[in-house]
């Protein structure tokens, strides 16, 4: 089966290829089933692949398809790596990819046919480089995927590009992304440079000789790092994901939480082994991840856009997987990205349906009591609430208290703010919950009498995604209760080779059973406050002031940047354009031109038709060259 | 006679031709300048070729044959050149050739 993966990545990108061409004349219905067909395709494919790597006796395969680059000793095959980590990837992409496919189906069907067409067609060409992103076996792979998927995300959030301040924000996430991408591109030269190949398991067989702490690894690991930073909206290049809502929600929830973003974490898990011999990095990861998940929560508490709450919370848990891959917990990370991508991707498309039923309405300010209209989206809501704040038995408790679990094992610092952060979310999810469902309608009459529960195309995923919130933690279940965990255990082979070398962080079983009924003591805690305080939430119609205004303003980061990084370049631009361009290279470029015209001007003098004057010349010119023939 | 001699008659004649064409203002002149000077390097080639001949070089008098090409030439140059000469002075009554600077402009 392993052989046909390739077929995996080509489904959709067919799917792109009709669309994309076909985006004229091919009805509605026809694109979707084409562009949803693709994707549930190769879903099917990936879980035949997923059912071999579970298999026992497994062992990874590299299925080479063709040389993609060879120059000198350097050799570069196009080629697909088929084990546990990719394959638990390609679950998780093509089963929500299908999911917002189909979703997306009704959500878009008020675009025009070519509108409509060409969404599907970005949506199959991301879901493509995705699979190439997670499937390659080496690092120039992994690039080219990174590159396509930052293409789609660009070309996505622009998706309206009429609206100039959705053209920005989509220019904002692409230039983001490009700062990552230039450390990315430095490390794979890096690699290179230093081994000599790209394929992972040739660099990983190296770089575990090297022992630990050696320099040529800890400045490959900051490099790519500073990939993941961008690709991953880590402090300080998160700025892009909250502005990249302004795409379609369906988009929000597929690439900027559930599976574009979480590329970087795929990265590192899959470099765990040259990340473990690099502590002082992984020390690195964990302050960014740490400041990362508080930053964005803390954000999160004052957003008013419905939209704009759960993208600093996808920062925050990005934060938190960045916090796991740290400390050395990379199979938590990954089953953090899995619940993660459920639940965020299932809150995205609730938010997204009662956007559609609100028509368009972003600000909860101006929703309310919306739990008796829209049933189904409010239940599935709150189960994704309850997943990401992490309330015992719902999936995001197994993997956040994972996380947290390994932060006190490894420094009781990180823990405590950790646990803080989640607290936060917890607070922050609920209060939004709590505006947006459920006291009384606070939009027009008119929206009012527009409120209605989505067709089933809507419906039907954020169903599958809120059992999949409930149920995708019992794969990852702590040791203490006793089982194995299924996932650790499945994925234990892609981190074996990274194991002798990792500080070994032990927890008694007593305190990881405190650490437990702390967290959900505190996190029930903090939805009763929520509750508390918006239950019977009503528009104060006054400005937030002292802390709640620095929050709301997003601690005035953006305006930090454009202050200390744009505006300075802006100028730079000016003095460049305005001085050296007219004063320096124009001159030089005009004074050129004249001094040519000058001269000709002195030279046609000489042109004065007498024609012995010419034959003088020709004389003078003649003796000339002999002289100078005699002389040399 | 040595060839230094020849030489010599050859280099005064071709000064004479090149002085002749740079100074007169006369198409007529001028030509039979220029047919001077052919001539002065005709003179030289049949010098150079006996005096290699003597030296042993058996096919040194190949030379001699260029002679008679240049002659032909000069002979086809001539009708072409006196027929030009001939138009212009149908056309302008002059042959000072200081007249033809109306292409200037």
């Amino acid at each position: 089966m392993s052989n046909l993966v390739w077929l995996v990545p080509l489904l959709p990108f067919i799917g792109f290829l009709v669309n994309g061409l076909g985006r004229k004349f091919l009805p509605k219905a026809g694109v979707s089933i084409v562009g949803s067909g693709s994707v549930i395709a190769a879903f099917a494919i990936a879980v035949s692949l997923f059912l071999e790597t579970k298999a026992p006796g497994f062992t990874p395969r590299v299925i080479s398809l063709f040389s993609f680059i060879s120059v000198g000793k350097l050799s570069i095959p196009f080629a697909f790596q088929v084990d546990q980590l990719s394959a638990l990837f390609l679950l998780i992409i093509t089963g929500v990819g299908s999911l917002i496919h189909i979703y997306s189906a009704a959500y878009m069907h008020e675009e025009s046919n070519e509108g409509y067409a060409r969404y599907f067609a970005y949506l199959n060409l991301f879901i493509f480089s995705m699979l190439l992103l997670v499937l390659g076996a080496n690092y120039v792979m992994m690039f080219i995927g990174w590159e396509g998927v930052g293409l789609c995300s660009y070309l996505l959030i622009g998706f309206w590009f009429k609206n100039p301040s959705f053209s920005k924000a989509a220019n904002k996430a692409f230039i983001m992304n490009r700062i990552g991408d230039l450390g990315f591109l430095l490390g794979i030269f890096y690699i290179i440079a230093n081994f000599g190949t790209v394929t992972y398991s040739a660099v990983f067989a190296q770089a575990a000789t090297m022992g630990s702490g050696h320099h040529t690894l800890v400045i490959i690991a900051v490099l790519l790092f500073i990939g993941a930073m961008g690709k991953s909206a880590q402090i300080p290049l998160y700025t892009w994901l909250p502005d990249a809502m302004a795409g379609p929600t369906p988009v929000s929830a597929l690439i900027h939480a559930a599976t574009m973003v979480t590329a970087g974490i795929y990265m590192i898990a899959r470099s765990n082994v040259i990340y473990t011999l690099a502590p002082a990095v992984q020390n690195f990861i964990v302050i960014i991840g740490t400041a990362t998940a508080l930053l964005a929560a803390s954000i999160a508490i004052a957003q008013n856009d419905i939209k704009k709450v759960l993208a600093y919370s996808t920062v925050s848990q990005l934060g938190y997987m960045f916090i796991a891959l740290g400390v050395g917990a990379y199979s938590t990370a990954v089953f953090h990205v899995m619940t993660h991508a459920f639940f965020k991707a299932l809150l995205f498309l609730g938010s997204g349906s009662v956007i559609h039923a609100m028509g368009g309405e972003q600000d909860i300010r101006k929703m309310g009591g919306l739990k008796k209209y829209l049933p189904t989206t409010h239940w599935t809501f709150l189960v994704g609430c309850l997943a990401i704040a992490g309330i015992p038995g719902f999936s995001g408790f197994f993997s956040k208290d994972e996380i947290l679990a390994n932060a006190f094992a490894a420094n009781k610092i990180v823990y405590v703010f950790g646990l803080l952060g989640a607290l936060m979310t917890a607070f922050y999810m609920f209060r939004l919950y709590y505006i947006t469902f459920c006291g009384s309608f606070r939009g027009t009459h008119e929206q009012e009498h527009h409120l209605h529960e989505s067709p089933a195309a809507m419906t039907i995923p954020l169903v599958v995604l809120a059992v999949l919130s409930v149920f995708g933690g019992y794969i990852g279940l702590p040791e203490v209760f006793g089982v194995k965990s299924l996932l650790n255990e499945y994925l234990a082979p892609i981190f074996a080779p990274s194991v002798p070398f990792a500080a070994v962080h032990e927890l008694e079983p007593g305190t990881e059973w405190m650490l437990m009924i702390i967290s959900s003591v505190l996190v029930i805690g903090m939805i009763f406050w929520a509750r508390a305080k918006y239950r019977r939430y009503q528009n104060p119609g006054t400005e937030n002031t002292g802390l709640l205004k620095v929050l709301e303003n997003k601690w005035y980061v953006d305006e930090i940047y454009d202050a200390v990084i744009v505006r300075p370049l802006q100028a730079l631009s000016q003095f460049f354009s305005e001085v050296m361009e007219k004063l320096g290279i124009d001159r030089l470029v005009n004074g050129i031109g004249k001094s040519v015209q000058w001269g000709g001007q002195q030279l046609r003098v000489i042109q004065n038709g007498q024609v012995g004057f010419y034959i003088f010349a020709m004389v003078l010119g003649i003796i000339v060259l002999l002289v100078i023939g005699l002389l040399f | 006679m040595p060839v230094q001699y020849y030489i010599f008659l050859s280099v005064v004649l071709f000064c004479i031709g090149i002085m002749g064409v740079l100074m007169r203002r006369n198409a007529i002149i001028i030509f039979m300048c220029v047919e001077l000077m052919l001539n002065a390097v005709n003179l030289l080639m049949v010098a150079f070729s006996k005096m290699w001949a003597d030296a042993g070089h058996v096919d040194a008098g190949a030379a001699q044959i260029f002679v008679f090409f240049i002659m032909v030439v000069a002979a086809a140059e001539v009708a072409v050149g006196l027929a030009i000469i001939v138009m212009m002075y149908r056309n302008t009554h002059s042959v000072d050739i200081n007249l033809l600077n109306r292409l200037k402009n």
